[in-house]
């Protein structure tokens, strides 16, 4: 049985021989993001377990070593806080790495090298040594996967200073998304949507549109979804459910978890006056909270009601077969969105 | 494998004295830290005491053309050797600034590293670029720059040690570990820290060359570091160097080695000082007279006072600078977040 995550939101739509778009996965946008970087940047270097002759076990990195050579898209040794390590030093030396780590979970054994070392260098070194460096994390859960394969990392690496964060939703928006953070100067943490690899949608790789910010990805006026990875399909789903109650929904894709953008944030919630954040990760001290301060912050005087957080519980993520009860369902997310239409005050 | 380092030439009598002058120059501004701190001008520091051979002469053996040097917060003597302005590398005692003030690009310096094992990836990493950046050619002419990336025993026991070792065997990346075996990790002694009582001994596992040289002797330090480069820049991959020293003072100035060690012991197992011991020699062989050690001394001292002064001219950084060099692009988040602070501060 496959996980909810994984089944489609939209019909598959074909790019015709006029049409600029085409309709890819999300695995394959990516593969493309990084061919399209290794080709246009020299410095541009892919490291990482497995990604070199089998192509990553996702894939992302499917037939890259093959196109640009061992030199250019390495395996490395099964040490995480050794790709990560090597990938300052690499950054040091002037190159511009893009490690992959395997899977959310074993980011943990180089939190040492990323908090310490890779978030801190630019400082450290008073902005002589930035460190453009992307690490690629397929995260979240809904693959039905082994322990620590199915984590929500984003409130510790946002916590960090020196980090940035983002996470795409869609192919469209991943394959511009990495294209643009690989151009960054500083570090951004990628977190891929490991359950919506193999979904597949239009891509338009002639227009990037904004990279910056949150996004609009569906628009409504009585409560604002705020979703990323993901969840955001998931928004998109309840909110086709809600409007037909007559309930129309907004959702805000926030895309860059660090920094959040707070005026689309602010933009979305003062015209619906009603927020629900869903993330997949534990409740306490997520990135939820950080969301909902925000909007209070902006939006108190128009508020109907608190906002409210449908998030994963604080327990440890569980095996695959409570799964599904671990991460925001559409149930669950209903539930969120009716607490906030029927508050009362006083 | 043992590196052989038979081949590497004695130290000339002018290659001699520069290093004599660089140990006594690192003796004397790090007997001088230390007094500085109990006179309330540093608010802390790390010694060297011991060490001056183990650093100043692997430091005496770079190019600082082309290779490139990764410290822990204990390595002056490195800095000194390398021609770093000890003003910009004390400020980091100063509580100036974590890094240090240098450029760690044009010295060839990475910034001051307080994780203990934490900048020896970095190394290999860096070397490995050096390989990319050689491409086919493998080792261009005069061989690759090369890594040389600073550690103790008590670091040796840091799981990212191992995998730098691991990494730098498995890609023949050309980088010098230099162990500085100072006998302890603040209050452990090696016995305890070190399984099988040698660092490297290990190297044999990650099948790389290794030596270990008397790090008190500035000039055989000297000819197993350029054995070391050689070997790397020739293109056949890591060598480890196990400089045997001694910690003779405490671990930091907040440190009290007599919890962990009496006087009698540090007598004992201190051995010869190494900067007496290189006089010794510059005099026996001919290759200096008392008059040159006099002077260097002087100059050493001289040396020193400038530091102090250029120390004691430090003025707290500005308050920006917490916020400039977080990233190269800052967010606007932290942009605001540095107004708030300039405004709420009265630093407008």
């Amino acid at each position: 049985m496959s996980s909810q995550l994984t089944e489609g939101v939209r019909p598959m739509e074909a790019g015709s021989a006029s049409d600029p778009t085409e309709t890819l996965s999300m695995q394959a946008a990516l593969n493309r993001a990084l061919a399209e970087i290794l080709a246009a940047d020299p410095k541009a270097i892919v490291l990482g377990e497995d990604v070199g002759r089998l192509g990553g076990v996702f894939r992302i990195t499917d037939g890259l070593q093959k196109r640009f050579g061992a030199d250019r898209v390495f395996d490395t040794p099964l040490a995480e806080s050794g790709i990560l390590g090597m990938s300052v030093g690499l950054a040091m030396a002037g190159f511009h790495p893009i490690p992959e780590v395997q899977f959310d979970g074993f980011a943990y054994p180089a939190v040492n090298q990323i908090i310490t070392q890779l978030a801190r260098m630019n400082y450290r070194s008073r902005g002589t040594m930035p460190m453009p460096v992307t690490l690629r994390v397929p995260s979240f859960g809904g693959i039905r996967a082994p322990e620590h394969h199915g984590e929500s990392l984003e409130a510790l690496f946002a916590h960090v200073p020196g980090l940035k964060v983002v996470s795409p939703s869609s192919p469209h928006q991943a394959y511009h998304l990495l294209k643009h953070a690989a151009a960054q100067p500083d570090p951004v943490i990628f977190m891929e949507p490991k359950s919506r690899y193999w979904q597949k949608d239009t891509v338009d790789p002639g227009t990037p549109g904004n990279l910056q910010g949150s996004q609009v990805v569906r628009e409504g006026k009585h409560l604002t979804l705020v979703a990323w990875g993901a969840m955001v399909a998931r928004c998109l789903q309840v909110a086709e459910l809600a409007a037909e109650d007559g309930i129309e929904i907004e959702v805000l894709d926030l895309r860059w978890l660090k920094p959040i953008d707070a005026e689309g944030l602010a933009a979305s919630v003062s015209k619906t006056r009603r927020a629900v954040v869903v993330h997949e990760a534990p409740l306490t001290a997520g990135l939820g909270a950080e969301v909902a301060a925000l909007i209070t912050q902006h939006c108190f005087d128009t508020l109907k009601a608190p906002v409210e957080r449908v998030t994963g519980f604080d327990v440890p993520y569980p095996s695959g077969d409570l799964e599904d009860e671990y991460i925001p369902n559409i149930d669950r997310i209903l539930f969120g969105i009716q607490r906030v239409l029927e508050y009362r005050r006083g | 494998m043992d590196l052989d380092t038979t081949s590497i030439p004695e130290l000339t009598a002018e290659e001699l004295r520069q290093l004599y002058k660089l140990l006594i120059a690192t003796r004397d501004l790090d007997v001088a830290a230390v007094a500085w701190q109990r006179q309330g001008i540093l608010p802390g520091y790390a010694p060297e005491l011991g060490q001056e051979a183990a650093q100043a002469g692997s430091a005496f053996a770079l190019d600082p053309t082309r290779d490139f040097a990764f410290p822990t917060y204990r390595e002056m003597g490195v800095a000194l050797a390398l021609g770093v302005d000890m003003v910009e590398y004390m400020s980091t005692h100063k509580a100036s600034w974590h890094g240090g003030l240098y450029n760690p690009v044009t010295t060839r310096l990475a910034p001051i590293q307080a994780v203990v094992g934490g900048s020896v990836l970095h190394a290999v990493g860096w070397a490995h670029g050096q390989r990319l950046a050689a491409g086919s050619a493998g080792s261009p002419e005069g061989g690759l720059p090369a890594a040389i990336t600073y550690f103790g025993d008590g670091a040796s026991s840091q799981g990212d040690v191992h995998e730098a070792m691991n990494f730098a065997g498995v890609l023949k990346a050309p980088v010098v570990f230099f162990v500085q075996n100072n006998g302890w990790a603040i209050s452990l002694p090696t016995e305890e820290q070190v399984a099988g009582g040698r660092v490297a001994a290990r190297a044999e596992g990650y099948g790389m060359a290794s030596v270990t040289v008397d790090g008190n002797d500035a000039p055989a330090v000297v000819r197993a570091t350029r054995a070391a480069l050689e070997h790397a820049r020739a293109g056949n991959g890591p060598v480890l160097i196990e400089a045997m020293t001694y910690r003779r003072g405490p671990h930091s100035t907040s440190d009290d080695p007599g919890r962990y060690r009496t006087l009698d012991e540090e007598r004992r197992d201190g051995g010869e000082d190494p900067v007496t011991r290189l006089a010794n020699l510059l005099l026996r062989s001919g290759a200096a007279d008392q008059a040159f050690l006099d002077s260097a001394a002087a100059e050493a001292k001289a040396h020193t006072d400038t530091v102090r002064e250029g120390i004691q001219a430090l003025k707290p950084r500005p308050g920006r600078e917490m916020f400039d060099y977080v990233f190269a692009e800052p967010t606007d988040a932290l942009k605001a977040q540095a107004r708030a602070w300039r405004e709420e501060s009265e630093h407008v």
